[in-house]
């Protein structure tokens, strides 16, 4: 390190407005994350939306409750469920699945997941039955297919069988009310 | 009673934090010693009485008072003692509670430790503090109170998240908090310097010790959250890129290069406007990172109950804070007076060349993280941004992070001769080349011989550093330990923090080159391959915790056809949240760990095993406690702890090593 030192330049000072860069950056910034704010990022996470309803065959639940196949899903709008006995959200989702159901605005299909014939029969004995039909999915396979993460998701399939719109989590009456009902009646329209 | 002398004390650190925030503001504007020394009775009462309002939140906890809210939504009788003062903060309102208290831990901190400081300057100081105070408190009081009681309590608690009921979960806020927390007072620091005009050796001094003791903190609090990540998430990995996750690493790759630019500030008066920019960054990204974590701007793993108008509340609070910081910074940058100039290849040069790759660094992670945001709010497309990018983006220039700290540390300060700088290293550069190479061939892997070509660049560049400072070689053996000896704690640290980034590097590339992976569905007596090593699912049983039931899964190990040990996996099943955690049955080694973890496929008399061969992996961790180890050595230098009491020298160039 005997090696002279390089002789220093002036530094040059930067120019005035070059302090004003971070300020400026960070309202661009905030302006997106205002932005941000009115947007929803879990609307629509799933890659089944406007995609054909996945073929499937589901195990029957019970001899009184008829099974869920894919032709149930040609030639109106219906709505795919899918429950399990387990789960908890489900209970508390289940009474606005019975007005739907009991009001015939629209056939309500279950897919009973990660179940067993006994205990699905048996939670819908419990709380009443909301399904035109329902099929047990205890190996995941549709489940898998349809790319759900948890219960209850709900889609919306219309008439030539495509998925329209996927709910994630219970149906709350907002939800019905402001987003599934609408879409419901739009897609009615379109089928006729 | 406690959830009403809580909300009182909240509602009393509400208005000291007023008077802390205006009152010392005007005394220093008038000079009158009497108004400024409101600021540190009014920091140290609003810290009691946050501690206060803390301490009433656990004992609702520990009493399981299911008539608040939180402590209804969070907890329940039968959870383990350590749990239900943990959940304390395992919430939002709570653990909101816990951010500000941290808050006022700094500003009381520097009430009382900052006798040395000079009047204005800390009741400015503190008043900056309050005013964030003022800001969190309101916060929490109008949208995110803890103490709200419900009308009818229920006779039992709702539950607590499992995947939060552990150890490291347990104390990884705390830490996390402290480090980003404290840097609002490198931020307040820089706010009541841009008011007073005036930066000095002396200022960088009084503001480095909470930069590191904060990075410390961050450094730990990152460190353990990955370790959890990796136990208890069960699946296999250590860092997801996750927003919440990046939101924590922004600040620590800013207070980084903060930590560092402040050295200039101390030892050259260099630098002076680009630290006061990186203080006021580093907070804000604290601020940003608390806006993702709580506005719900972003998808994450990690549920925080979210709500928009918290959201909105905290981008009120960074416009006023960062923007109202930021503009000051603008008006007022060209007032403090900047060192003396210094020649592109320096000390000084090399530092902020190194300042501004972790800037760079920052910025990609910033970009990755918000990407999804901003291509959302200008298409309304739904896209995501995963590792391959991160990878891609940051690996190489961390990698010219690595070859610059190995560099850096042989320029002078000042100026200096690249090629007599670098001189030193020519032999070390040629051999790290050749083990870059040779990993390279040998692992089937580029990135990752260059991963453990920069490594061993630095390790070397560290050994010649330490070697040329002892003599080693052209002094007999004991004058050389005689002179480490002599080294001050914060060169210890340097080498310390230094060492650790080369075993978290080595940890870091090993695991993304070479780790692997098998998957298989198993019943009892069969058994899955990876490698070298085989599993066999030896047998299954049933245990009971104190609330949770557990099936746990025995492996026989069998490595090249010899038995070797077991490993056990374990799924617990909490049933009062209905939910589930894995416990990943881990064989942790210095080289290697295994990984096994499993999941019920619903498919009956088996399990689908995953396992997991993962080199290095320890190493990550251990580097992330080596770094932050070297900064608590750091800390405890003599110039820190005398700082003040008398006029310290500042060491000759030459003998300064550095610290981070």
């Amino acid at each position: 390190m005997s090696e002279a030192p390089q002789p220093l330049a002036a530094r040059q000072a930067l120019p005035r407005w070059t302090a004003l860069i971070p300020v400026g950056l960070l309202t661009i910034i905030l302006v997106f994350f205002a932005k941000g704010l009115t947007l929803d990022p879990h609307a629509l996470p799933t890659m089944m939306v406007d995609r054909p309803m996945p073929a499937f065959e589901l195990q029957p639940i019970s001899d009184e409750i008829p099974n869920l196949s894919p032709d149930k899903l040609r030639g109106r709008v219906t709505l795919v469920n899918v429950f399990g006995s387990w789960c908890v959200s489900c209970v508390a989702e289940h009474p606005i699945l019975m007005d739907i159901s009991r009001a015939g605005i629209v056939e309500v299909h279950g897919v009973d997941w990660r179940d067993t014939p006994r205990d699905g029969s048996a939670w819908l004995a419990r709380y009443g039955n909301p399904y035109s039909s329902a099929g047990l999915d205890a190996d995941s396979r549709l489940a898998i297919d349809l790319g759900v993460t948890g219960a209850p998701e709900t889609f919306l399939v219309d008439a030539n069988g495509r998925i329209r719109y996927k709910q994630i989590g219970p149906i709350t009456p907002e939800i019905w009310d402001d987003t599934l009902l609408p879409m419901i009646r739009l897609l009615e329209q379109e089928a006729t | 009673m406690t959830g009403e002398i809580g909300l009182f004390c909240l509602i009393l650190a509400l208005i000291t934090s007023v008077v802390q925030s205006t009152i010392p503001m005007w005394g220093a504007y008038v000079r009158n010693v009497r108004l400024m020394s409101v600021a540190s009775s009014a920091a140290v009462a609003q810290f009691v009485l946050l501690a206060l309002a803390f301490a009433c939140l656990i004992l609702a906890f520990v009493r399981s008072d299911f008539s608040l809210q939180v402590v209804a939504a969070n907890s329940y009788t039968l959870k383990p003692l350590f749990y239900k003062v943990s959940s304390a903060w395992g919430q939002h309102e709570g653990s909101m509670l816990l951010w500000v208290l941290i808050l006022a831990l700094f500003g009381a901190a520097v009430a009382v430790f900052g006798n040395n400081l000079p009047a204005t300057f800390k009741a400015r100081t503190l008043a900056v503090q309050g005013m964030i105070g003022v800001a969190f408190i309101a916060f929490i009081i109008f949208t995110s109170n803890p103490f709200v009681r419900l009308l009818d309590a229920p006779l039992e608690g709702n539950g607590f998240n499992p995947l939060l009921q552990d150890p490291g979960l347990a104390l990884h806020p705390p830490m996390l908090y402290l480090g980003y927390v404290g840097f609002s007072i490198a931020y307040s620091f820089s706010v009541a310097a841009l008011i007073e005009g005036r930066v000095d050796a002396a200022w960088a001094r009084w503001v480095r010790p909470w930069v590191l003791a904060s990075w410390c903190f961050l450094t730990i609090g990152i460190t353990t959250g990955s370790l959890w990540a990796y136990y208890e998430l069960g699946w296999g990995g250590w860092w997801f890129w996750d927003p919440v996750e990046n939101a924590s690493f922004m600040p620590w790759l800013i207070g980084t290069a903060l930590l560092h630019s402040a050295l200039v500030v101390e030892r050259r008066h260099a630098l002076v406007n680009w630290t006061l920019l990186l203080s006021i960054l580093t907070f804000t990204l604290s601020l940003i990172g608390t806006f993702l974590v709580r506005s719900g701007v972003l998808t994450s793993v990690h549920a925080f109950a979210v709500d928009p108008s918290r959201g909105i509340f905290i981008l009120f609070m960074i416009v006023a804070a960062s923007g109202g910081a930021l503009a000051l910074y603008a008006l007022r940058a060209r007032v403090v007076q900047n060192g003396p100039p210094f020649a592109g290849v320096s000390r000084e040069g090399s530092i902020l060349a190194n300042n501004l790759l972790l800037l760079c660094a920052t910025a990609v992670v910033f970009l990755g993280t918000f990407y999804p945001l901003l291509i959302d709010a200008l298409t309304h497309d739904k896209i995501s941004v995963g590792p391959p990018y991160f990878d891609i983006a940051f690996g190489p220039i961390m990698l010219a992070v690595a070859g610059l700290m190995a560099i850096g540390p042989f320029v002078r300060w000042r100026s200096d001769s690249a090629k007599v700088a670098a001189s030193p290293l020519r032999y070390p550069a040629a051999v790290a080349a050749l083990i870059g190479i040779l990993v390279a061939a040998l692992g089937h892997s580029i990135p990752a011989g260059l991963g453990f070509g920069f490594a061993a660049f630095l390790l070397m560049g560290l050994a010649i550093w330490f070697m040329k400072r002892t003599r080693i070689g052209s002094v007999p053996l004991a004058q050389s330990l005689a002179m480490a000896r002599a080294f001050p704690r914060a060169t210890w640290g340097f080498l310390g923090a230094h060492l650790g980034f080369v075993i978290a590097m080595i940890g870091i590339t090993g695991m993304s080159a070479w780790e692997s992976e098998n998957v298989a569905f198993l019943r009892v007596n069969e058994s899955v391959a990876l490698g070298q090593y085989e599993f066999r699912l030896a047998g299954t049983d049933i245990t009971n915790g104190p609330n949770y039931e557990a099936e746990r899964l025995t492996f026989d190990v069998i490595h090249a056809g010899k038995p070797d040990g077991s490993i056990t996996t374990e799924r617990r099943y909490y049933p009062e949240r209905d939910s589930y955690t894995t416990e990943a049955g881990i064989r942790p080694g210095l080289f290697f760990n295994l990984y096994v973890a499993y999941s019920d496929a619903g498919r009956p008399g088996g399990y689908t095993v995953r396992v997991n061969y993962h080199p290095f992996a320890m190493w990550i961790w251990l580097g992330g406690f080596v770094i932050a180890g070297g900064g608590m050595v750091s800390l405890t230098d003599r110039r820190f702890r005398v700082a003040g009491l008398h006029k310290v020298r500042v060491p000759a160039p030459a003998a300064a090593g550095g610290t981070a």
